[in-house]
């Protein structure tokens, strides 16, 4: 697949990055320690080895990449407003990615931990049906773009209703 | 005007382009963009429904009017992260 000519070795926003290098958990971890803080949670997400039990070999990310961090960046702002944690951080990872290795990581630090897990699973839940980012599965007997989830639909792309009948 | 469309996923691989220039009528909407690809690449008319479009890099309605030197994305659902 030839790879966009602008193509950015990695993209930095306030608290988000879309990188092509293996994704430093510890960095994130560090960036977001702080005293007040009485939880951290890192949510990884990690390459599976099979989807639906046919064996994978390994994916390929890409992104709409400035979209993409804009987006981020956006849920980003959202989570921390909408709950009571201090810090958030969202990484990607494109290009290929082999079996175990982690495709995204979530880092949120709070004061309590149940606002933490919300917001996490707000933030990788959200991420996943919204963020311009896509991956193609290879199998040993070809490859496919995986299934996407639906557009939420009080999204603001979403095409007008199919009128009764039509299909 | 000219337009530039960005293609990702599936409909990159079925236009075989990722990136192309299109020549559109002055005021017309993001819909004529879809129905300018459905009707050149019959592979893509079963996608139209679930395919999502920005302008300049933010998600629009198929309603909105286009201007001249406008970046539009067609994007399909998208499947980033993992689990």
């Amino acid at each position: 697949m030839t790879a966009s000519k602008s193509e950015a070795k990695e993209l930095r926003s306030e608290h988000c990055a879309i990188v092509r290098e293996p994704i430093d958990l510890r960095d994130i971890k560090e960036d977001l320690e702080h005293p007040e803080d009485g939880a951290a949670i890192l949510f990884e997400g990690v390459v599976r080895n099979n989807t639906r039990g046919r064996r994978t070999l390994y994916l390929d990310y890409e992104a709409y990449e400035s979209m993409a961090l804009n987006e981020m960046e956006k849920l980003a702002q959202a989570a921390l407003e909408r709950f009571k944690v201090r810090d958030v951080s969202l990484v990607h990872r494109l290009g290929r990615l082999q079996i175990g290795e982690t495709s995204v990581v979530i880092g949120v630090g709070s004061p309590h931990r149940a606002a933490a897990f919300e917001a996490c699973r707000w933030l990788i839940d959200s991420l996943k049906k919204t963020v311009p980012i896509w991956k193609k599965e290879y199998f040993e007997d070809g490859a496919v773009w995986a299934d996407g989830e639906a557009f939420p639909d009080d999204h603001p792309s979403k095409p007008e209703p199919a009128s009764p009948g039509t299909q | 005007m000219r337009v530039r469309v960005l293609l990702f996923g599936q409909l990159k691989d079925i236009v075989g382009r990722q990136e192309e220039s299109l020549e559109l009528e002055p005021g017309s909407k993001l819909a004529s963009v879809m129905a300018h690809y459905a009707e050149r690449y019959p592979g893509l008319q079963g996608l139209t429904k679930s395919v999502a479009c920005s302008i300049n890099q933010e998600y629009a309605p198929r309603t909105a009017v286009l201007r001249e030197g406008d970046e539009v994305g067609l994007l399909p659902p998208v499947s980033g992260g993992r689990a």
